[in-house]
C-alpha cells in the first residue's frame, strides 16, 4: 500500500478540531481502492512527522500498474486532478486538503493552517512588454514591486498586475487560484516564475492546485522535482533583498526575464478592469502603489476608502446587497420555504406536488411586483444619500455665510 | 428621439441613404413619420432597405446562453427583430469586453402610452441580464424644433417624462439621465461639432428630407443625437479607460437613419460603431390601419389609465378579428392576422404555453372575443397599475439625482 495522497474529508471543514478521515490509494490494483481511517485533527501533525520520517514510499511487491494519465503536450488547460494526477506520476507525496473558496491567505489559513506549512502568497504580474511573471512568496514576506521591478531591469513601474483575462487565457485558473502549478499549461510555458528563498527551509509549502477550493502541502524538494518536470529551473529569490540598481550594479534578477512576450488577451493597452487585481491569495504592502499603476478610478478609491484587505470580496458583498433582483429571490425563497411548512402542518403530506406548483405560480405572479418595489426602494434610497452628500459639503458653507454676515 | 409613433401628417417624402425614390412611396419611414399603403409596414422590405440584418433564432438562442436565463418575451416575440452589428457585441462581452447602452425619448407630450413604454421595457431587460451602465437622452431641444414649442415647456415635458422613464426600473446606480438643454457642456458639444464635421448638408437632406425652407436647427440635431453613442460624451462616466467602449442602442426602427448616420461617422473618428437593436411599431388599438396619435386617446392604452378606463378601451375600441356573431365565431373561429388583442397578447403575456393555447382555441372558434379581450385587460391592468405605483413614488429629488452628472462607480458591478 502507498501512500501517495490523502484527502480530508469534507467534515474537517466543519470542524477543525473535529475527526478528519483520510482516504488511501492503492497501487496494487488498476481500480485505485480507496480505504478510509480516521485520525483526530490532534493526531495529524504526529502524523506528518511519520511521514517526514518515511519520504520513500514504500512498495507492494505487485508491479505498479501503468498509469492512465498520458503525459502529453496539451494545449488545453490541466484540471486539478490531472495536475494531482501527475504529482502521483512523479511520485511526490503531497497532503490535499479540499475547504470552500476562499481568495485571500487569511481564509486560506482558517482551513489548512493546522496542516503546519508555509502558506504562499502568488501574484501574477506583467511587464510593459507583456512579459508575464509569477511571483510566490512566504504569507509574512515583504514584496515591493517597485524594487523587484528594478532588480529585474523594467525601470521603476516596470512591474503591473495582470489583466484578469490573462488567468483564464494563460494560467487557466480563476480569479484567486494563482499558483506556481499553473505553469504546468502549455500557454505559460513563457511565465517567469520567481520564488521566495524562504520556502526552502520550509518543511511544507502550500499552494492551490489550480483551484482555490484546494490546498496542497508538499515538501520544497518535491516541488522542486515537478518544476523541473515541466521544464521550469526553479529559481529562487531572496525577494526582500533590496540592492541599489545602477551603472555600477546591473539588476540582478536580469536574468529572469521570459525569452518572449505573450498576445495578452483583450488587446495591447487593455489596462486591468475596475474590479480589484484577482491575485487576492495576498495581502499586498502596495495598496499605496495601486492607484497609480491602474488609472485613478472612483470605485478605486471607494474600495480603499473601506479600508479592506480583501477587495475582491468586498465588491462582491456590495454588489450583493444592491442587487434587486437577488434580494427578490432571496426573500420569494424564504416566504415559500415557510410557507410549505406552514401548509404541511395543515394538510397532508400527498399534495407535495400541488403546493410546489402552487408556490410556483404565486412566484410568477408576485416577482414582477416585488421587482418593481424593490427598485422603487432602491432608487429613493439611493437618492436620499445623494441629496445627504450634497447637503453635507454645502453645509459648511451655508454656515460660513451666516458666520460672516454676523 | 422622435416619438415611435408616427404623428405628425407629413407628406411622403423620398427618404432612403440619399437615394430619391422613383414613383409613388409605398411606405414610408422615418423618425417624423410612419405610414404604408393598406396599413400595414413590410418589415422586410424595411430590413433590406434599410440595410439592417433581421434578429434571429440563434441570436435569441446566443441572448439566453450568455445571460443565463430566458430571452425577454419582446425578444422571443420578434418585437424586436432587426439589429446592426449585435453579434459583434455578444462576441466582445463573451471576452470580457463591456459596452453601455444608449436610448432616448423625444418629450413631445406629458403622457405616455404603452407603445413609448416598449424600448424602456427592452431596456431595462438589457441593462438588468448584461449589468451595463444606461444614457438616456431627453431631446427637448428637438420637440423645441420640431413641434415649435417653448423652450421652457419642453423642459418642463422632459422632466415629466423623465419620471415615467424612471418608472419603468431603470437602476439608479447605473442609469444617467439627461436632457439636451440642461446638458449640453464641453465635452458632448465638442463631439457634437467633430460630428458635424464629417456629415455634410447634402446628406442630412439625403437622409432626413429636409429642405431650405426647414429651419437651419433641424439640420443641425441629427448630430446631437448621434453624440451620445460615443463614450466620450460622458467623462464623467466613462474615464480614459472606457475611451473606446462599445455602445448599443435599442430603438425603434424608425430612428435607423440618425444611426446610420452616425455609424459612418464613427471610424472617422476613431470609435467602434454603435450596434443597434430595434423594434417594430407597436399596434395601435384600432389595428393596422389606425395610427397611435397623441390627439386620439382612444388609439392607446395610457400610463395614466385607470383600470376601467382600459376594460373600456379594450372592449369597445380594440379591434378584433373575430366574428360577427357568436355563432359564426365558433364555427370559422377568428382572424388572428388582424384581431388587436391577440397581438397585444403577443408582446404582453409572457406565459408561451398560455398564449398558444390561447391562439389556438380562439383560432378555432373554441374561445370568443369576450374572453381574450378580458384576459388582455387583466394583463394591462397589472403592467399599469406597476407602472404607476412606481411612478407615484418618483419624486422631484430622484430625478434630480438620476439627472445628476456624478460618476457611476458601480456601473458594471
Amino acid at each position: 500500500m502507498v501512500v501517495t495522497g490523502f484527502y480530508p474529508d469534507n467534515m474537517s471543514r466543519l470542524n477543525p478540531k473535529g475527526p478528519i478521515i483520510f482516504h488511501t490509494q492503492s497501487l496494487e490494483s488498476r481500480e485505485s481502492s480507496l480505504s478510509a481511517c480516521s485520525f483526530h485533527a490532534a493526531s495529524i501533525n504526529p502524523f506528518l512527522k511519520s511521514l517526514n520520517r518515511n519520504l520513500k514510499p514504500i512498495y507492494s511487491p505487485a508491479p505498479r500498474p501503468p498509469l492512465l494519465i498520458r503525459r502529453r503536450r496539451r494545449s488545453m488547460a490541466f484540471t486539478k486532478d490531472q495536475l494531482l494526477a501527475r504529482l502521483q506520476e512523479l511520485k511526490v507525496e503531497f497532503l490535499s486538503c479540499d475547504h470552500p473558496s476562499v481568495m485571500t491567505v487569511e481564509e486560506q489559513a482558517k482551513y489548512v493552517g493546522h496542516l503546519g506549512g508555509a502558506l504562499s502568497k502568488n501574484l501574477f504580474l506583467k511587464d510593459k512588454k507583456h512579459r508575464l511573471y509569477i511571483i510566490s512568496a512566504l504569507a509574512n514576506t515583504k514584496v515591493d514591486l517597485k524594487i523587484l521591478s528594478q532588480r529585474l531591469g523594467l525601470g521603476k513601474g516596470g512591474l503591473r498586475m495582470a489583466p484578469e483575462e490573462a488567468l483564464p487565457e494563460i494560467l487557466h485558473v480563476a480569479l484567486g487560484s494563482v499558483t506556481p502549478f499553473a505553469l504546468i499549461n502549455e500557454s505559460a510555458r513563457s511565465v517567469s516564475l520567481l520564488l521566495d528563498k524562504g520556502f526552502k527551509s520550509q518543511r511544507y509549502c502550500l499552494f492551490h492546485p489550480l483551484t482555490n477550493e484546494v490546498t496542497i502541502a508538499l515538501t520544497p524538494s518535491d516541488f522542486d522535482k515537478f518544476l523541473l518536470s515541466i521544464g521550469h529551473e526553479p529559481a529562487y529569490v531572496d525577494l526582500e533583498d533590496c540592492p541599489v540598481v545602477g551603472k555600477d550594479n546591473p539588476p540582478d534578477l536580469a536574468y529572469l526575464i521570459p525569452a518572449e512576450a505573450l498576445n495578452l488577451p483583450g488587446g495591447a493597452d487593455k489596462v486591468p478592469p475596475t474590479s480589484a487585481p484577482a491575485q487576492t491569495n495576498a495581502t499586498l504592502e502596495q495598496k499605496t502603489k495601486q492607484p497609480t499603476q491602474k488609472p485613478k478610478e472612483p470605485s478605486k478609491e471607494q474600495k480603499q476608502k473601506s479600508g479592506n484587505d480583501k477587495p475582491q470580496i468586498n465588491v462582491d458583498a456590495v454588489a450583493d446587497s444592491t442587487n434587486v433582483e437577488k434580494f427578490v429571490e432571496k426573500v420569494l425563497e424564504k416566504v415559500s420555504n415557510v410557507f410549505i411548512s406552514e401548509l404541511s402542518k395543515q394538510s397532508n403530506a400527498e399534495d407535495g406536488n400541488i403546493k410546489d406548483h402552487m408556490l410556483e405560480g404565486v412566484k410568477q405572479r408576485v416577482s414582477s411586483d416585488l421587482l418593481s418595489m424593490t427598485m422603487t426602494l432602491k432608487n429613493s434610497v439611493y437618492t436620499q444619500g445623494f441629496h445627504a452628500g450634497i447637503e453635507s459639503t454645502l453645509y459648511p458653507l451655508a454656515n460660513k455665510k451666516i458666520v460672516e454676515r454676523k | 428621439m422622435a416619438s415611435t409613433t408616427g404623428e405628425t401628417l407629413a407628406a411622403a417624402e423620398p427618404i432612403a441613404d440619399g437615394r430619391t425614390e422613383e414613383g409613388e412611396e409605398e411606405q414610408v419611414v422615418n423618425p417624423w413619420e410612419v405610414s404604408a399603403k393598406g396599413g400595414k409596414i413590410d418589415y422586410d422590405k424595411l430590413v433590406d432597405r434599410f440595410g439592417c440584418q433581421r434578429l434571429d433564432e440563434s441570436l435569441i438562442q446566443r441572448f439566453e446562453r450568455i445571460t443565463g436565463r430566458r430571452a425577454h418575451v419582446f425578444l422571443r416575440r420578434g418585437l424586436f427583430f432587426a439589429h446592426r452589428d449585435l453579434s459583434d457585441i455578444l462576441d466582445a462581452y463573451e471576452r470580457g469586453e463591456k459596452f453601455y447602452l444608449y436610448t432616448g425619448r423625444g418629450p413631445s407630450s406629458e403622457s405616455l402610452h404603452l407603445g413609448h413604454l416598449v424600448p424602456f421595457m427592452f431596456t431595462k431587460y438589457l441593462q438588468d441580464v448584461f449589468k451595463v451602465p444606461l444614457v438616456i437622452q431627453l431631446t427637448d431641444d428637438e420637440k423645441c424644433m420640431w413641434k415649435g414649442l417653448s423652450v421652457e415647456e419642453s423642459e418642463r415635458l422632459a422632466r415629466e417624462n423623465a419620471k415615467d422613464i424612471i418608472a419603468c426600473g431603470f437602476d439608479i446606480e447605473r442609469t444617467f439621465i439627461f436632457a439636451d438643454f440642461s446638458y449640453m457642456s464641453p465635452p458632448i458639444y465638442k463631439n457634437i461639432v467633430r460630428i458635424a464635421n464629417c456629415v455634410t448638408g447634402n446628406k442630412i437632406v439625403g437622409i432626413f428630407g429636409l429642405t431650405l425652407e426647414d429651419y437651419g436647427g433641424k439640420f443641425f440635431f441629427p448630430y446631437i443625437q448621434a453624440a451620445p453613442s460615443f463614450p466620450s460624451s460622458f467623462p464623467h462616466i466613462f474615464s480614459d479607460k472606457y475611451s473606446k467602449l462599445r455602445c448599443l442602442i435599442p430603438c425603434a426602427i424608425d430612428q435607423d437613419p440618425y444611426f446610420r448616420m452616425t455609424r459612418d461617422v464613427a471610424p472617422r473618428l476613431s470609435y467602434h460603431k454603435p450596434a443597434l437593436i430595434e423594434s417594430k411599431f407597436f399596434p395601435a388599438l384600432q389595428g393596422e390601419s389606425g395610427k397611435m396619435s397623441a390627439s386620439d386617446p382612444n388609439s392607446a392604452i395610457y400610463v395614466t389609465d385607470s383600470l376601467k378606463d382600459i376594460k373600456n378601451k379594450v372592449n369597445r375600441y380594440a379591434f378584433s378579428g373575430g366574428q360577427d356573431t357568436i355563432e359564426k365565431q365558433r364555427k370559422f373561429g377568428a382572424n388572428l392576422e388582424v384581431d388587436v388583442p391577440v397581438k397585444y397578447l403577443n408582446f404582453f403575456l409572457d406565459d408561451d404555453a398560455e398564449l398558444l393555447s390561447i391562439k389556438e382555441k380562439y383560432g378555432s372558434g373554441a374561445m370568443l372575443t369576450g374572453e381574450v379581450k378580458a384576459r388582455l385587460i387583466e394583463v394591462l391592468s397589472e403592467i399599469v397599475e406597476r407602472h404607476q405605483r412606481a411612478r407615484a413614488a418618483v419624486t422631484e429629488e430622484m430625478v434630480d439625482a438620476f439627472m445628476a452628472v456624478r460618476p457611476l462607480p458601480r456601473m458594471f458591478g
